[in-house]
This record gives structure tokens, C-alpha cells and sequence, in this order.
């Protein structure tokens, strides 16, 4: 068996993507710790979820590099993602848990309990049975972060997992976040809900323009935002 | 076969004439169907999943055979495995093998065409997922297929209906001959031709229920797959 290695940190240095010689990601330099979550915010557009994907490892860099606990190449063993639309399988609930669990190589003889365990942990054990395509949106969510934790992640992505879902489902989907986060996974965020970003946060990251524009500790951010933007973003203002 | 049986008496007695040729229909067009499903399915796959220079030729070259003239494919066949032919020493030419090939062709393209949408489709939304998963090339694969397997059925479907109904191919390569190689639409266009047409209406009657009841399989697949898969 392959010794174990940390994906931790990642590291992205000067990293730009252009696409038709736009920049989504504008000379990104950053650095993505163990500790408590670190929350992307910004305005639709900024390049949160590209940076996201960037770090997954799901896109190259045109500029820049990227490392992974140092190694400049390293499939996503232990990196998951929540993506904001997730695609389920056409199989049941159980059923693309259990499927991922057969793609993280987990032996056949323990994958039925370890599903069982990840739907309960989001709430879903009774919906064991039903098709995934036929759950709401927030229990998609739910499913999709079951999935995404069965290959028993190191780091974990969410793409902005609470952008179309109503009030208790939110609630619902950042307990789970929190409980996540409290067992050791490093959570990689993105938002543009700054109520969101301060319940969870613990490292702020304010995106805008493909441009990263300040890093700040949560509280810090919000109470003293060191940049004009920050400041205007932490007021309400519309960063256009 | 008396001449004067109406067509529905025919149907309902299960004349032996009759029950033999629609035997034959299905066995041709089944085995049709299955061969051109081992060809047709991995080739919309490959099709679906790969890129390479000339891949929007293909994909255009592929949905236009599914146009393919019967008889264009029942000429083609029988030239292939005629006496003079390359594939002459087979000795297969006017035997329900020969048919069976022909069929094969004729359907092979709608199948892989069908297969090759339905799967890219389907690629177009898992991608991500997949990639993020870490699932290697040949569990991408068969994650693609079993998961479309309902469209895919309906996809055979269609083409066991080409090849049911066709007429052209078979007449050509088999030669409807009495007894064992006369299938359901051959025996159909000679028995009017003949003036038999109480066969020719029974016969046709079978082939339009077949018809029927591979649609409403079609329909009933579709819902047990939503049903149980999403």
C-alpha cells in the first residue's frame, strides 16, 4: 500500500487561466493551510470557482504553478469537491455512495457500512433507496457531500453548496460543514453570501476580477477590512 | 397454404406457414440486432469519449448511414459474398447467415450513432464528477454505458425495428427461399405479387403488432428507468 502523503499545503503561485485571452485567474498567488476553513468570497464572476478547480487539480494553469504538500503533480487521492451544480448518477442514493467508495479502491466488504455511516452523517439513511436525480436540490447538496467524503478527503472543496437552497436547507448543509471542518478536513469554500462566509469562516479570501484582493483572518476581515474593496464588499456595496 | 383462409384466420390458427416465417424474421433480425450491438456500442463509445482529426467527419458519415438503401447494402453483400466475391469461399450467400450480415450493417449505424449522442450527452454531465472521483478511462467507460443502459435499449430497439421491417437486404442476400430463407417481409411483396393475399395481410398484421409491442417496450424501459434510476 502507498505511503500516505498531505496534498497540504497548496500552494498557488502567480497563477493565471486565460481563456480567449480573458483572465479568469489574474497572477493568483496563494496559500491553502490546514486549519479552519478558509471561505473564497466575491461577486459572481470573481473566479472563486475557477480557483477552486485550479486547486482540485481539475485545471491546469496557463501561468504559474501550482504544488500539492510540495509535489507539483498529484491526482486527487484525497482532495473531494462539491460542485454547485453536482451531477448525480442514475443510481440510488446508496448508490453513488457507494460508487465512489468503489473509486477510492475501499474493499467491497466494508463499503455497505461505510455508506450507511456517510448517509447518516447528512441525513439521508431513509432516503437510502430513492433515485439521487429524483432527491430535492438541498438533498442533492447532502448527497453530493456524502460522495465527495467517501474517499475520505483531506481537503475538501465546496463550490458555493448552499447558492440555491432555502434557509433550513442551508442550515442543515453548514452543521454538516462545521462537522467536517471539526474532524480534522481542511474546507476550501466559495461564496458570495457574506452571512455564510462569517458564520463559517476562518481565513477569508475576497476575490474580484480574477484578482486576488485581501486574505484576512474572519473577524479581522469584517471588522477591519484592510483594502477599499474589502470595505465596500463588508457594507453591501456592489463590486462591479 | 389454403388461399381462401382470411388473414385473421390465419393469425389466430397460428398457421405453421406462417408461425415458420416469423421465426425466421425474429431469429434474423435478434441476431442482427445483437451483433450490431457488439460493434455499434463500444464504437459510439470510442466515438463519444475520444478526439481526433476528422471526428465531426465521422460523427456526420455515421448519422447519414443511418439513411443507409437496404438494397444498396443487400447489393454490397451480395457482391462481397457471391462465388466470384472475396468472402465467396464462406458459402453463406442465400442462407439466413447471409441475411444475418446484411441486417448487421444496416443497423450497426444506427445503433452506434444512437449510442454515440446518448453517451457523449451523458459524458458532457459526469465529467466532472468523474474527474473529481479519480475513476480511470475503463470505469468511465462502463460507468457511461451502464448508466445510459436505457437509452441504449431503446436505441437497439429502433434498430430491431429497422431490421424488422426491411425488405431490400434480405430479398437480395437470402433469396426467399421457401422454407428457409423467406422472412416476414420477403414472403409479404411475393405473396401480393402472387395474388395470395390473405398470408401477405396476415403477415403484415404480425409485423405491425411486432412493431407495436417493440415500442411499448421502448416506453416501458424509459419509465422503469426513470423509476428506479433517475
Amino acid at each position: 500500500m502507498r505511503a500516505f502523503q498531505t496534498d497540504l499545503p497548496i500552494v498557488l503561485d502567480d497563477v493565471s487561466i486565460l481563456m480567449r485571452d480573458v483572465a479568469i485567474l489574474d497572477s493568483v498567488t496563494l496559500t491553502l493551510g490546514a486549519g479552519a476553513p478558509t471561505i473564497l468570497i466575491g461577486p459572481n464572476g470573481s473566479g472563486k470557482t475557477t480557483l477552486l478547480r485550479v486547486a482540485m487539480g481539475l485545471l491546469g494553469p496557463s501561468k504559474g504553478w501550482v504544488t500539492w504538500g510540495g509535489r507539483d503533480e498529484s491526482a486527487p487521492l484525497r482532495r473531494a469537491i462539491v460542485f454547485q451544480r453536482p451531477a448525480m448518477l442514475r443510481r440510488s442514493a446508496i448508490g453513488n455512495i457507494l460508487y465512489a467508495l468503489a473509486a477510492a479502491g475501499v474493499p467491497r466488504a466494508a463499503r455497505k457500512a461505510r455508506a450507511d455511516e456517510l448517509l447518516q452523517l447528512v441525513g439521508l439513511r431513509d432516503l437510502a433507496g430513492r433515485a439521487a436525480r429524483r432527491m430535492s436540490g438541498g438533498e442533492q447538496q447532502r448527497l453530493a457531500l456524502a460522495r465527495a467524503l467517501a474517499k475520505d478527503p483531506e481537503i475538501l472543496f465546496l463550490d458555493e453548496p448552499a447558492a440555491s437552497l432555502d434557509p433550513a436547507a442551508t442550515k442543515a448543509l453548514e452543521d454538516i460543514i462545521r462537522d467536517v471542518a471539526a474532524r480534522g478536513i481542511k474546507v476550501v469554500m466559495s461564496t458570495h453570501d457574506l452571512g455564510e462566509a462569517r458564520r463559517l469562516g476562518g481565513e477569508i479570501v475576497l476575490m474580484h476580477r480574477g484578482r486576488v484582493i485581501e486574505i484576512a483572518g474572519a473577524r479581522a476581515f469584517f471588522d477591519n477590512p484592510c483594502t477599499e474593496a474589502a470595505r465596500r464588499f463588508v457594507a453591501g456595496e456592489l463590486l462591479v | 397454404m389454403p388461399t381462401d383462409a382470411s388473414a385473421i384466420d390465419l393469425v389466430l390458427r397460428a398457421d405453421p406457414a406462417l408461425i415458420a416465417i416469423v421465426k425466421l424474421s425474429l431469429f434474423v433480425s435478434l441476431s442482427a440486432v445483437f451483433m450490431a450491438a457488439l460493434v455499434g456500442i463500444p464504437l459510439g463509445a470510442l466515438i463519444a469519449l475520444t478526439r481526433f482529426p476528422g471526428r465531426d467527419a465521422a460523427i456526420v458519415i455515421l448519422n447519414a448511414l443511418m439513411g443507409l438503401p437496404p438494397v444498396v447494402v443487400g447489393l454490397v453483400v451480395y457482391l462481397l459474398l457471391s462465388r466470384a466475391g472475396p468472402l465467396g469461399s464462406f458459402g453463406i450467400l442465400f442462407t439466413p447467415a447471409a441475411m444475418i450480415v446484411a441486417q448487421a450493417i444496416l443497423v450497426t449505424p444506427i445503433i452506434a450513432a444512437l449510442a454515440r449522442q446518448t453517451i457523449e450527452d451523458l459524458w458532457s454531465e459526469y465529467r466532472d464528477e468523474l474527474a473529481a472521483l479519480n475513476v480511470g478511462p475503463l470505469r468511465r467507460v462502463l460507468t457511461l454505458i451502464r448508466d445510459a443502459r436505457f437509452s441504449l435499449v431503446t436505441a437497439l430497439l429502433a434498430g430491431f425495428g429497422r431490421a424488422a421491417a426491411e425488405v431490400g437486404a434480405v430479398i437480395i442476400v437470402g433469396g426467399n427461399i421457401d422454407g428457409f430463407t423467406r422472412t416476414m417481409t420477403t414472403a409479404i411483396a411475393l405473396e401480393t405479387s402472387k395474388g395470395d393475399l390473405p398470408l401477405a395481410i396476415g403477415l403484415g398484421m404480425v409485423l405491425i403488432a411486432l412493431v407495436v409491442v417493440v415500442n411499448a417496450l421502448a416506453w416501458a424501459v424509459r419509465r422503469a428507468g426513470e423509476r428506479y434510476a433517475g
